[in-house]
């Protein structure tokens, strides 16, 4: 999240609404530990990365809807090997959960 | 000041700070902010109890640099048979930890080397010899900290900062700088000690430390003598490669051995 700090400053300071993704648990192969973290404005920036790009798309639909509300704030997963997982997943096959946020505290 | 901010120029500060988040069950997105030092803004998770244990593990997920993920009671309850009978909390614990620090002896060539990758791996640098026309900034640009001093008094002053992330190298080949140096790291708890030298000048160092009273087995199994991995480096350059694949090897406990050749999953 280090490298976030300066963006979601200016966010903040412009009013601008934004949701936080930070990688909170991986299983198996996967390219980014737990806090690795993006950050998506609600007009669509993106800043960070929580993977090799592999769910990067994913993770940007999922911050815009709980921005928007339709989503509430919770936990995410990718992986192959889940049922319930997204389609998207990681193709070192590993399965990682993400906890997705407004960042508003 | 809110949360983010504290939390902000804590990271921004390099001081150490734990944030626990609550990811799932009650009270989702409720945060708690841990420094091992002084008293952060009030913060919780909802419960007395359940901040008190949370804040006792994320202070051990802090002192260790690790992030990730635990399982509680609504009160705090973490044995099985207690959690059992309640709702269960999920809580992300990330701790952003000063930097790991690398301590090298000797003002030598592969000391700019070692000096330059070990700052992309992100470890604060200390470059330290007892010859004032060596050791300088100027020479040493990439070093976070120069000093002209020889390792006794530099251990017996700020040894107790080394812990299991730090590294030790001691580059010198001079017997004279080179057993003091390792006397002093094997005082502290550095995770890795790494010596250089060929294979004569690692058993007539084993000797002179002997003589210096150093002989206690563990202590010399600590030691990394001759430094490195067998990579074949032969320049600075790829010497420090070399070192610095060994230092995360020993972190990782992995063998270094070509993916090609070994099985499993590749992150584990």
């Amino acid at each position: 999240m280090r490298e976030l700090l300066d963006d979601l400053d200016r966010w903040r300071s412009a009013g601008v609404r934004v949701a936080l993704a930070r990688v909170v648990d991986v299983e198996g192969s996967g390219p980014r530990g737990p806090g690795a973290a993006m950050a998506v404005s609600e007009h669509g920036e993106v800043v960070g990365s929580v993977s090799g790009g592999c769910v990067e798309g994913a993770v940007v639909t999922e911050s815009l809807s709980v921005l928007a509300g339709d989503r509430e704030p919770g936990v995410i997963t990718f992986g192959y090997s889940d049922d319930e997982a997204f389609a998207v997943g990681l193709t070192c096959g590993g399965t990682i959960r993400l906890f997705v946020e407004e960042y508003d505290w | 000041m809110s949360l983010s901010a504290e939390l902000a120029s804590r990271i921004r500060d390099g001081v150490p700070v734990a944030l626990a988040t609550v990811i799932s069950g009650p009270r989702v997105g409720s945060k708690l902010l841990v420094v091992p030092d002084g008293d952060p803004a009030p913060s919780s998770l909802g419960d007395p109890d359940l901040d008190r244990v949370v804040r006792r593990d994320a202070l051990a997920e802090l002192e260790a640099g690790r992030s990730g993920v635990r399982h509680y009671g609504t009160a705090g309850q973490t044995t099985p048979e207690d959690l059992a009978d309640t709702d269960i909390v999920t809580v992300f614990v990330e701790s952003w930890a000063p930097p790991p620090q690398m301590w090298i002896f000797g003002a030598v060539d592969f000391t700019a080397a070692l000096a330059r990758v070990a700052k992309i791996l992100g470890f604060r640098v200390l470059v330290c010899d007892a010859r004032e026309i060596f050791a300088t900034g100027r020479r040493f640009p990439m070093a976070d900290e120069v000093r002209v001093a020889w390792p006794g008094p530099v251990f017996a002053e700020r040894g107790a900062e080394l812990g299991s992330r730090d590294v030790v190298c001691i580059l010198t080949h001079d017997p004279k700088f080179d057993i003091p140096a390792v006397k002093g790291a094997l005082a502290t708890s550095a995770g890795y000690i790494g010596v250089m030298g060929s294979r004569r000048t690692h058993t007539h160092r084993l000797e002179r430390l002997a003589e210096a009273g150093v002989d206690d087995p563990a202590d010399l199994a600590r030691l990394m003598s001759p430094v490195g991995l067998d990579i074949g480096a032969r320049t600075p350059e790829e010497t420090a490669i070399s070192i610095c694949a060994e230092i995360i090897s020993a972190r990782t406990g992995r063998a270094a051995r070509p993916l090609r050749d070994t099985e499993g999953p590749i992150h584990r």
